[in-house]
């Protein structure tokens, strides 16, 4: 356990860069941890990896880590993404996004990263509201929830983001929540490792805002919220699994990789010039 | 003598992806848009046989977006566009400016607001291209007005964009950009490399004003991790909100501009030795201008031709010199008068400066200007 946690430290970026911008008990912290231990466990060489991200809280993660840093705009994070991979495909690249960055402002840039399917790995922080700007609804804002926006309850309905991500076309497309830490740092892993654009949505807790609106307002509370409103995606069907959210891997398939497409196409243009 | 370096007819927007081989470009995201167009097939056939990666974006945000992000993986990269996807970059070319990202925008002008007129001529953007993006910043705005200026510009618009560690617009118009010339390729210059630091990586900060006005930037995968930002940032590239740290960075963010405007700016002059009257112009009024000129000559006028071949920053120390050099200064623009103002301003009152405009999709006439000659 010793020797694993100083691996684990070996991809935190050391100087000035703690404590975190995110509340006490904010769950962006444990998808952090999940993220590096994943990365631990493979080994990766922090040369060979760059995080991007958007704006909001989950879009202050690259100054945690010792990896090339990107923080871009607001719901572009896949589209910066998608210039770097192309340019450095050596890369690994993590593009860390929460659910109003990648879902309302970047929904247009991530149902077309999936379609296009370039070996990216998408990490959706899903909170349910903007956190940062004060608890707004957010595309995954569910019916009826209360947010600063929605005082009489929210009257749209949310996103089922993995499911969009497999309508989408992804590769890889997983669930989880942030308080089973374990299932997410191994779908964490399994989607780094994938090839082709990968999805892991991760149910993540900001009791600050929605939990405190919602009537769970400590961390504590919504991590047991997370535990009962999910089950793995195999008993969705059985009588545990009604109106539950469900778990694990929906898709893991073998789709043309945008990069290696694009080099098929390269030797066709240089054997036509 | 190379293929491409034969006399041939060739279009404004071919000339641009001409330039942008030449450059070196490996990257380029585009979303398709009139008059804009050509630039993105061109390039779509010609970059995958060099190795080079071409791509059609989901629209004009991706775009930039993709070509900051390859930037900063190292590649030389552009985006093409008109009007309406010009102001959907505006957020991430204020990213580029910010985060000192070199990438290369062409607009190739139509008239407008809005949707406008997606295939006529305008110059609207001039001031958009000025001020496009939000918050205080430098940019380099360069307009060519012939095919072979497209060619050149676009290849010196690269070079400083790496140079200056910021985005370049190549300010064009559908008159430049749909022209046909016959044009001779020099042969290719070689093109200015990203500086490489000469530190260690532990010792690389990518905004250190200790390292001149442009830090030398690292390409993501070479070894030094560092972070990017569009908030105010240290000189590691890590938000900050000390304006002990702010300060310099932003104070080193317009000076690397100002302190360089002799090797930005460039301009050119026809017939001023003797000029009572310069006409100031630039994208294809420069070319109603040359015929009015050439006409007033041949009636014994003394008119002479200031042609800007960059835009931003303005080359104010030439045209404070007007002030004192001529009778009249005379600026035809395919707009209602955006740069004249600035020529105004510049010029101060000493001598008069009448702007000469046309809109609704047509090329300033000659004789509008010489009528102006009489006035």
């Amino acid at each position: 356990m010793e020797h694993k946690r100083a691996e684990e430290h070996h991809y935190l970026r050391t100087q000035k860069k703690f404590p975190t911008v995110w509340c006490p008990g904010c769950g962006i912290g444990i998808v952090l941890g999940g993220i590096i231990r994943a990365v631990a466990d493979l080994r990766l060489d922090k040369d060979k990896v760059a995080m991007v991200s958007g704006i909001g809280c989950t879009g202050r993660m690259p100054v945690y880590v010792d990896f090339y840093g990107m923080h871009t705009t607001h719901g572009r994070a896949l589209a910066y993404a998608t210039g770097l991979k192309l340019a450095r495909p050596e890369l690994t690249v993590l593009v860390v996004m929460g659910d109003g960055d990648a879902l309302a402002i970047g929904g247009n840039h991530f149902i077309h990263a999936a379609r296009r399917n370039l070996d990216l790995t998408a990490i959706v922080v899903n909170n349910c509201v903007y956190g940062m700007t004060g608890g707004q609804y957010s595309p995954a804002t569910p019916t009826s929830a209360i947010a600063t926006t929605a005082p009489y309850g929210h009257i749209e309905q949310p996103f089922d983001i993995a499911n969009l991500a497999v309508a989408a076309g992804a590769s890889l497309v997983a669930r989880t929540t942030v308080y089973h830490a374990l299932e997410m740092e191994r779908l964490i892993g399994r989607a780094i490792q994938k090839k082709g654009f990968s999805v892991v949505e991760i149910l993540s807790n900001c009791h600050i805002h929605y939990g405190k609106m919602n009537r769970m307002s400590t961390a504590v509370e919504m991590l047991r919220w997370f535990r009962d409103k999910t089950v793995p995606i195999a008993s969705l069907q059985k009588e545990q699994g009604a109106g539950k959210i469900g778990r694990g891997m929906l898709v893991d398939r073998e789709l043309p990789e945008y990069y290696e497409a694009y080099q098929k196409l390269v030797q066709v243009a240089q054997k036509g010039a | 003598m190379p293929d491409n370096q034969k006399p041939r007819l060739m279009q404004g927007n071919e000339a641009v992806a001409e330039g942008a081989l030449a450059a070196g470009i490996g990257f380029y995201a585009g979303y398709p848009i009139s008059p804009a167009n050509e630039i993105s097939s061109i390039l779509s056939a010609r970059l995958p046989r060099k190795g080079g990666i071409f791509l059609q974006m989901e629209d004009e945000i991706a775009s930039i977006a993709a070509v900051i992000g390859a930037s900063l993986g190292g590649a030389r990269a552009a985006t093409a566009t008109s009007g309406p996807g010009f102001s959907l970059m505006q957020e991430n070319i204020g990213y580029a400016v910010a985060a000192e990202i070199p990438c290369v925008v062409i607009n190739v002008q139509r008239a407008g607001p809005s949707t406008g007129q997606p295939t006529s001529p305008s110059q609207g953007d001039v001031m958009q291209s000025r001020w496009g993006t939000h918050g205080d910043h430098p940019i380099i705005v360069l307009c060519p007005s012939s095919v072979i200026e497209c060619y050149l510009i676009t290849l010196r618009a690269f070079n400083l964009a790496e140079k200056y560690r910021i985005p370049v617009i190549i300010l064009m118009d559908e008159v430049v950009g749909h022209l046909r010339e016959r044009v001779e390729l020099p042969p290719p210059e070689e093109v200015v490399a990203r500086p490489k630091p000469t530190v260690p990586p532990e010792w690389y900060f990518p905004y250190d004003e200790a390292a001149g006005l442009v830090p030398p930037l690292v390409s993501f995968g070479e070894g030094y991790r560092y972070h990017v930002t569009g908030l105010y940032h240290d000189i590691a590239g890590f938000p900050t909100q000390r304006e002990d740290e702010i300060e310099p960075w932003f104070e080193r963010l317009f000076e690397k501009i100002e302190a360089n405007r002799e090797d930005i700016i460039q301009v050119d002059e026809e017939a001023m030795e003797d000029a009572e009257v310069a006409l100031v112009a630039y994208g294809a009024p420069v070319r109603s201008a040359r015929h009015a000129l050439r006409l007033a000559r041949e009636e014994g006028k003394a008119v002479g031709l200031i042609k800007l071949l960059t835009l931003w920053p303005f080359p104010e120390a030439r045209i404070a010199k007007l002030g004192h050099q001529v009778k009249k200064i005379i600026v035809p623009e395919m707009n209602r008068g955006q740069m004249v103002l600035e020529v105004q301003r510049v010029v101060a009152g000493r001598r008069p400066v009448i702007g000469v405009n046309r809109v609704g999709g047509q090329m300033v006439s000659p004789y509008q200007i010489l009528e102006l000659l009489e006035a």
